[in-house]
C-alpha cells in the first residue's frame, strides 16, 4: 500500500510539472513570430493585424495588484489588530467566523456585485471612457477579495508573537499601541509578509470578477477610471476563438502570468522559512 | 497625555476600518438577497444545477482518493528529504496557479489532445486538478491531529502498518477530511475560469459526463457578461451564495465538534 500513497503524493509533483511545461511548451514557439522584448513592451494587441503587444495588460495586470494590495494590506492589517488586541474573544470570534465567509464567497459574485454596484457608483461620480468600468473598479474587487486572505495570516502571526513581549513593553512604560506598531507588527512580520504575498497572487491571477468590471479594452491606462485589460482576462476572452499564432500568443501570456506566479510562490517559501527558522532559533535560545 | 490621545485616535480609526471591512461584506450578502429573492427561477437553473452536481462529483471523485492518498503519505509514510520538500513545493505552487491557466490547460489538454471535448468529464478533470491542494492540506492537518498513541497502540497490539490507517487513523481523522473534501466542493462549485473554457458554455440538461453544460457561476458570469436578463443573474446570484454559505456553515460544524470531541 505504502507505493500506492507514495504514488498519490507524486501526482502532486507530476501535475504541477506537467501543467508547467505543457503551458512554457505552447508558448514557447509563439516568440519566433515575436521577440520577446517586442512580445513584453508592445503597445499594440491586434491579433486580426497581426500584432501582438502584451504591455496595456500587463500594466493593467500590476497597477490592479498593487493598488488593490496597497488597500487590502491597510485595511487587513488594522481589521486583524482589531481583532485580535481590540475586541474581546467572543465578538472577535463573530467577527471571525463572517470574515472566513468573505473568503468563501465564490469570486463571480464579488465581479457581479462590482458591476451592479461599483461600476455605477464610479460612473456617476467621476465618469471617465469607460461609463465606470475602470481600474478603480477592478482595485476595489481585488481589495476585496484578497483581505481575508491578508486578515486570516495577520491574526495568526499576530497571536502568535509570545505573551512575555506584550508584558516587557507595557512593563517599560509603553501604551498599548505603541506596543501594537512596535513591537507586535515586527515580530509578526514573516508570517504577515507571507499573507500579503498570497493575497498578491490572488490579486494576479483573479479572472472572471475582474473581466465583469474592467472594461477590457487592451490600452494602457492613463487615469483611475480608465477601462483596462489584465493579462489574464485576455486569455479568458479570446481563448474561445483564438486559432494559430493568435492561440501560441496566448498561451505566451499564460506563461508570462505562470513565470509570474512562481516566482511569487518562491519568494512566498522564503519568508515562511526565514520566519520559521528564527522562531526555532528563538525558542533555542 | 500627547500618548494617550494618539492612542484613542488609533483605536478608533483602527476600529472604523475593521467595520468597514464587515459593512461590504454585509453589504454584498444583504444586496444579493434584497434583489435575487424574487426572481429565484428554479425550473430554469435546474440544466445549471445538474451540471454543477455532474463536476463536483466526478471531481471530487477523481481528486478526493488522490489527495487523501498524498496526505497519508505524507504524514504516515515519508521521512522528511528532497522528495517530501518536492510534494510541499509542488502543492503550494497547485494552490497559488491561477483558475485560469488551469482552464488554458484543460481547454488544450483534456478537450483538445485527448479529445474529450467541451464536456463535464474536461470540466472535473480540470477542476479536480485545482482542488488537489486543498484536500491535500487540510487531510494532512486531520492526520496530524490524531495522537501517535493511537497509531502505537494499534501497531503494539500487532496490527499491520496499512490496518492502523485504515482502521485507527483515518476514522479518527474522519471529521478533518470531511471538512477538505466540503472546502473542495466549495471551490469547485464557485469556479469560473476554468470550467468556462472545459465544460463549456452551453445552456441545457447534461445527460452524460461527455456532454457539454454550464455551472451555475458560468451562468451567472454569462448573464452578467451579455446582460442578457439581470433578474436572472440577481436570482443565479442568490442560490449561488446560498449553496455556498450551507457549505461554509458545514465545515463550520465540522470544525466546532472537532474541536469539542478533542477538548473532551
Amino acid at each position: 500500500m505504502k507505493k500506492v500513497f507514495w504514488l498519490c503524493a507524486a501526482i502532486m509533483i507530476i501535475v504541477i510539472g506537467f501543467m508547467g511545461a505543457y503551458i512554457v511548451i505552447g508558448g514557447l514557439p509563439f516568440f519566433s513570430h515575436t521577440s520577446l522584448i517586442d512580445f513584453l513592451l508592445g503597445k499594440k494587441w491586434n491579433p486580426s493585424g497581426n500584432l501582438y503587444g502584451v504591455f496595456p495588460m500587463l500594466v493593467a495586470s500590476l497597477y490592479g495588484t498593487i493598488g488593490a494590495t496597497l488597500i487590502g494590506v491597510v485595511v487587513g492589517v488594522s481589521t486583524a489588530i482589531v481583532l485580535v488586541e481590540v475586541l474581546p474573544r467572543k465578538i472577535a470570534k463573530v467577527f471571525s467566523a463572517a470574515i472566513d465567509l468573505l473568503a468563501g464567497i465564490p469570486s463571480v459574485i464579488y465581479g457581479f456585485w462590482g458591476l451592479v454596484v461599483i461600476v455605477p457608483l464610479i460612473d456617476k461620480f467621476w465618469g471617465g471612457r469607460g461609463a465606470g468600468s475602470s481600474l478603480l473598479a477592478v482595485i476595489i474587487i481585488l481589495s476585496i477579495m484578497i483581505l481575508p486572505t491578508i486578515i486570516r495570516m495577520t491574526e495568526v502571526s499576530l497571536r502568535a508573537v509570545p505573551h512575555e513581549y506584550k508584558e516587557g513593553a507595557l512593563g517599560l512604560g509603553a501604551s498599548k499601541y505603541q506596543y501594537i506598531f512596535r513591537v507586535q507588527l515586527g515580530a509578526a512580520k514573516s508570517g504577515i509578509l507571507a499573507g500579503i504575498v498570497l493575497g498578491i497572487g490572488r490579486a494576479l491571477g483573479e479572472t472572471m470578477a475582474v473581466i465583469l468590471v474592467a472594461g477590457n479594452a487592451p490600452i494602457i491606462p492613463t487615469t483611475l477610471v480608465d477601462p483596462v485589460r489584465t493579462l489574464t482576462a485576455n486569455i479568458a476572452i479570446e481563448m474561445s476563438y483564438a486559432a494559430g499564432t493568435h492561440q501560441q500568443a496566448l498561451f505566451a501570456t499564460g506563461m508570462i502570468l505562470f513565470l509570474l506566479i512562481m516566482f511569487i510562490n518562491f519568494a512566498l517559501t522564503q519568508f515562511v522559512k526565514k520566519g520559521g527558522r528564527r522562531s526555532r532559533n528563538e525558542s533555542k535560545a | 497625555m500627547k500618548v494617550k490621545h494618539k492612542d484613542s485616535l488609533t483605536r478608533t480609526l483602527l476600529i472604523s476600518i475593521s467595520l468597514l471591512t464587515i459593512g461590504i461584506l454585509l453589504w454584498i450578502i444583504a444586496y444579493i438577497f434584497v434583489n435575487g429573492i424574487s426572481h429565484i427561477d428554479l425550473v430554469k437553473l435546474f440544466p445549471p444545477m445538474v451540471s454543477t452536481l455532474f463536476i463536483v462529483v466526478i471531481g471530487l471523485a477523481i481528486s478526493a482518493p488522490i489527495g487523501i492518498g498524498a496526505a497519508i503519505y505524507l504524514n504516515e509514510y515519508a521521512k522528511d528529504g528532497k522528495f517530501v520538500r518536492g510534494i510541499r513545493f509542488a502543492t503550494e505552487s497547485l494552490a497559488a496557479v491561477p483558475s485560469i491557466l488551469f482552464g488554458l490547460f484543460g481547454m488544450m489538454f483534456f478537450q483538445i489532445n485527448l479529445k474529450l471535448g467541451f464536456s463535464m468529464l474536461s470540466g472535473a478533470l480540470t477542476v479536480s486538478m485545482m482542488v488537489l491542494p486543498t484536500i491535500v492540506k487540510t487531510t494532512e492537518e486531520a492526520l496530524k491531529t490524531v495522537p501517535t498513541s493511537y497509531r502505537e497502540g494499534s501497531l503494539a497490539l500487532g496490527a499491520t502498518k496499512y490496518a492502523t490507517i485504515a482502521k485507527v487513523v483515518l476514522p479518527s481523522a474522519l471529521p478533518g477530511i470531511l471538512t477538505g473534501i466540503v472546502l473542495g466542493m466549495g471551490r469547485i462549485v464557485g469556479e469560473t475560469a476554468a470550467i468556462y473554457l472545459t465544460a463549456g458554455t452551453m445552456y441545457r440538461l447534461p445527460l452524460s459526463a461527455m456532454e457539454s453544460g454550464r455551472t451555475l457561476a458560468v451562468h451567472l458570469y454569462l448573464l452578467a457578461k451579455e446582460g442578457i436578463s439581470f433578474d436572472e443573474a440577481y436570482g443565479t446570484a442568490l442560490v449561488l451564495l446560498v449553496v455556498i454559505l450551507c457549505l461554509n456553515l458545514t465545515t463550520y460544524f465540522i470544525g466546532n465538534k472537532l474541536n469539542k470531541s478533542s477538548s473532551k
